[in-house]
C-alpha cells in the first residue's frame, strides 16, 4: 500500500516537472505550431530567407510568407496561396507540406540562387516541388523572389465532347437460376517477369483489357516453394491503371519485400476484372516523353489534357523495355496538379540507377480522376 | 371326442379371423403422378393412423380400417421415395410409395454462355437445358429439346437433342456478323430466351493518315474493322505513338463512330505508328 503510494507521488511529481521544464524551455517545433515564433530566424543570409518562407509555408501562414517575399507587389496573396496549393482542386488542394530541403546554387552580395524542394504529403505519399529560388538583398535582410507561375487562362471556347458510356443490366434477385448473368471482360496477362531487388521480389508484367467493354482489373499473385507452400500473396496495389477501356494496356508491378527469388518454384498469377460504369473521355496525350540517362535517369514528359474537363488526379505509369523489348522495369507517379485542358504538366519519373543503362524504350500510360466539375 | 376337436379347431380360426380382421391393412400403387388425386385402400376394422413420409413432407389422416383414404390433387407434388405407414395401437404396416414427375414440361431452366463472344468462334456458345414439370421436378425420362440461334442479319442454327437424365446441351458457332443474338431452347411448347452478344473480333488492316495543320499533326484512322468486316465498337482504343529525335509522344484514343483521331504535335522527320491492342497498323514517315 505504502510502495503504491510511493510511486503515484513520484509519477505525479515527474509529469508536473516535465510539463514546467516544457512550458518554460519549449523546443523551437513546438513554438513554432503553437503560434509562436521561434522556429523562424533572421533573414540574414539566402538560406534563412529561404528557410524562413518554407517553415511559413508548412506553417500554413500566408500572410506572413507572402509579406515576406520581394515581388509580392507582382501578384497578390490570393494569388500566392493558389500557386503553392493549386488553383483546382488535385492531390495538393487536400495535401500538408511535410518538410522542406534547401541546396545552395549560386550566391553573391545582392542576390543569390536556391533550389527550394518541398515535399507535399498527400494520400497518395510525399510528392516533391522542386523550384529554383531568387533570392535577393533588401537592406540587411534578404526576401526570396517567388518563382510564380501564372495561373493559366484559356481562351473562351466550346469544345464538343461526344461522350461514350456504357450501361449494364446485372441479373435480378428473381430470376430463374439458369438466367446467366453478363460475363465479366476478357483480360489477359502479356507480360509476367519476376526480379529480385534488395528490398525484395518483384513481379513485373502487363494486362490486356481484350473484351469490348470497359474493365476494373487488378493483379495478384502468389510465389509458392519447391513442395508449392506458399510463401506469401500480394496485389499490385496502385502499382497498376485499375480502369481499362477495350484494348488498353496497363503494366503491373507486385512487391514481395522479403522474399529471395531462389526460394520461389513457381508464381500463380490472378487478374480479377469486374464490369464497371466508365466514360471514354478524356484523352490524355503524352508528349515529348523521353528517356534521360544516368546520373538522375528519369523518364520525362508532358501531359496535355485533350478534353474540355478538369483531370484533377492523374497518374503515370511508365513501362520500361530493354533492346530485345523485354520488361525491365514499371515506374508511376502521381501528378499533384490538376490538368487543364491544353495546357501541358510535366512529370518525371525516377528510374531505378541500376537498371538505367538497360533501359531502351518505354511506354506511358496515364490514369485519371476527375471529381465531376468541368471548367 | 372328434366333435370336441373340431370345435376347438372352429373356435381357434374364427379367433385368428377376427384378429386378423382386426389388425387392418392397405394397397398402395407402385408409384403416383406428382400434384395428382390417389387413394390408399385399407381393410380390418377399427381406427388407425396413416402417414405418407418423404424428404420435406409428412402427411397425417386417421383412418377408418377398411374405408379409403382420399388425397386430393396437389398433395404430393414433389417428385421422389415416400414410405406409407399405417399405425395401430399394437402394428405398423409401412409399403413404398413412388411420385413420379409429370410427363408434360412445365417449366425450362435455360444456362448458355457465354454472354458475350467475338465473331466467328467455332463451338464457341453452349447451352444447357433443364426441363421440369409444373411443379418443379426435373423430368428425367427421354425428351427432346430443339435449341435455335438466330441473329439480326437471318441467320440461324436449329439442332434437336434429346435430353439425358433430365438435361440436355449443345455446342454451337458464333456467326461472322457481330449482333445480338436470341438463344433459344424449347420443349413440349415451352421456351426460353437468352441473350449472346457477339462483338468484332481483333482491328484488322488498321490504318491511319495524317495532315498538318500549323504546328500539330492531325492523325486520323480509317474505320476500323475487324477480319469479317464488322466496325469495331466504339470505346476501342487505339494508341497513336510518334517518335522523333530524342523523344516520343502517345495518345489512347477512344474510338468514335468507328475512328479514332487526335493532333498531336508536329515533328520534322517523325515516324508515327498506330495500334490496337496487340495488332499494329501502318507507319507513316513525316516530311
Amino acid at each position: 500500500m505504502k510502495r503504491g503510494a510511493l510511486l503515484a507521488f513520484v509519477l505525479i511529481a515527474a509529469t508536473v516537472a516535465f510539463i514546467v521544464i516544457g512550458t518554460v524551455w519549449p523546443i523551437s517545433t513546438a513554438v513554432a505550431f503553437a503560434g509562436g515564433e521561434r522556429l523562424l530566424e533572421s533573414s540574414s543570409t539566402p538560406e534563412a530567407a529561404a528557410r524562413n518562407l518554407g517553415q511559413e509555408i508548412r506553417l500554413k501562414d500566408w500572410g506572413k510568407a507572402y509579406s515576406s517575399l520581394a515581388n509580392r507587389s507582382k501578384f497578390t496573396e490570393q494569388e500566392f496561396v493558389e500557386d503553392v496549393t493549386g488553383y483546382y482542386p488535385s492531390l495538393r488542394t487536400y495535401s500538408s507540406l511535410d518538410h522542406f530541403e534547401i541546396r545552395p546554387l549560386h550566391a553573391s552580395d545582392s542576390d543569390a540562387d536556391v533550389e527550394f524542394t518541398l515535399d507535399w504529403s498527400t494520400v497518395v505519399g510525399t510528392l516533391p516541388d522542386t523550384r529554383t529560388v531568387h533570392v535577393v538583398r533588401n537592406g540587411d535582410h534578404w526576401e526570396v523572389d517567388w518563382p510564380m507561375q501564372k495561373k493559366p487562362v484559356l481562351p473562351p471556347q466550346v469544345i464538343p465532347v461526344e461522350y461514350l458510356r456504357w450501361d449494364v443490366i446485372n441479373r435480378g434477385p428473381g430470376d430463374d437460376w439458369g438466367v446467366q448473368d453478363v460475363d465479366g471482360p476478357n483480360v489477359r496477362i502479356d507480360d509476367m517477369h519476376p526480379v529480385q531487388r534488395a528490398e525484395g521480389v518483384v513481379v513485373l508484367g502487363e494486362l490486356l483489357n481484350e473484351d469490348v467493354l470497359p474493365a476494373y482489373v487488378s493483379v495478384t499473385a502468389t510465389l509458392h516453394r519447391k513442395d508449392q507452400s506458399a510463401i506469401g500473396t500480394e496485389s499490385a496495389f496502385d502499382r497498376i491503371s485499375h480502369l481499362l477501356l477495350p484494348k488498353q494496356v496497363t503494366p503491373f508491378l507486385i512487391q514481395f519485400p522479403n522474399a529471395s527469388l531462389s526460394e520461389v518454384s513457381s508464381i500463380r498469377m490472378e487478374p480479377f476484372s469486374t464490369l464497371v460504369s466508365a466514360s471514354a473521355d478524356p484523352v490524355i496525350e503524352i508528349d515529348n516523353e523521353q528517356l534521360n540517362p544516368a546520373p538522375d535517369a528519369a523518364l520525362t514528359g508532358q501531359l496535355i489534357n485533350q478534353s474540355g474537363q478538369v483531370v484533377n488526379v492523374a497518374h503515370v505509369l511508365g513501362t520500361l523495355y530493354d533492346k530485345s523489348g523485354n520488361l525491365v522495369w514499371v515506374v508511376d507517379q502521381y501528378v499533384d496538379r490538376a490538368l487543364l485542358p491544353q495546357t501541358p504538366v510535366s512529370f518525371k519519373i525516377p528510374i531505378p540507377e541500376d537498371l538505367a543503362k538497360k533501359v531502351s524504350s518505354q511506354r506511358t500510360v496515364v490514369a485519371t480522376y476527375s471529381f465531376g466539375g468541368f471548367l | 371326442m372328434k366333435l370336441a376337436l373340431i370345435f376347438v379347431i372352429g373356435v381357434g380360426m374364427f379367433v385368428a379371423m377376427q384378429r386378423a380382421a382386426a389388425q387392418g391393412s392397405m394397397t398402395v400403387q407402385t408409384s403416383v403422378q406428382a400434384g395428382s388425386a390417389f387413394s390408399i385402400q385399407t381393410s380390418g376394422s377399427g381406427e388407425a393412423t396413416l402417414y405418407v413420409i418423404g424428404l420435406g413432407q409428412v402427411l397425417k389422416r386417421s383412418v377408418q380400417l377398411g374405408n379409403p383414404v382420399y388425397f386430393e390433387a396437389g398433395s404430393l407434388c414433389d417428385a421422389g421415395h415416400y414410405l406409407v405407414v399405417l399405425e395401430q395401437s399394437s402394428t405398423v404396416e409401412t409399403k413404398p410409395l413412388d411420385v413420379m414427375a409429370v410427363s408434360a414440361p412445365g417449366r425450362l431452366s435455360f444456362l448458355a454462355k457465354p454472354s458475350r463472344l467475338p465473331v466467328s468462334v467455332h463451338e464457341g456458345i453452349t447451352g444447357a437445358a433443364y426441363v421440369f414439370d409444373s411443379y418443379g421436378n426435373l423430368i428425367v425420362s427421354p425428351m427432346s429439346v430443339s435449341f435455335q440461334l438466330s441473329n439480326s442479319a437471318g441467320s440461324v442454327q436449329k439442332s434437336d437433342v434429346t435430353t439425358h437424365a433430365g438435361a440436355a446441351w449443345i455446342e454451337m458457332d458464333s456467326t461472322g456478323h457481330q449482333g445480338i443474338d436470341q438463344f433459344v431452347a424449347q420443349a413440349g411448347g415451352i421456351s426460353s430466351t437468352r441473350v449472346i452478344r457477339q462483338v468484332p473480333g481483333d482491328p484488322c488492316a488498321l490504318k491511319m493518315s495524317a495532315q498538318q495543320t500549323g504546328p500539330k499533326l492531325e492523325l486520323k484512322t480509317e474505320p476500323v474493322v475487324d477480319c469479317s468486316g464488322n466496325p469495331a465498337l466504339d470505346g476501342t482504343i487505339v494508341t497513336f505513338t510518334e517518335t522523333y529525335d530524342g523523344g516520343q509522344s502517345t495518345a489512347d484514343v477512344p474510338l468514335k463512330h468507328g475512328i479514332a483521331e487526335v493532333a498531336m504535335p508536329a515533328h520534322h522527320g517523325a515516324t508515327i505508328t498506330v495500334a490496337s491492342g496487340v495488332v499494329l497498323g501502318n507507319q507513316i514517315r513525316e516530311q
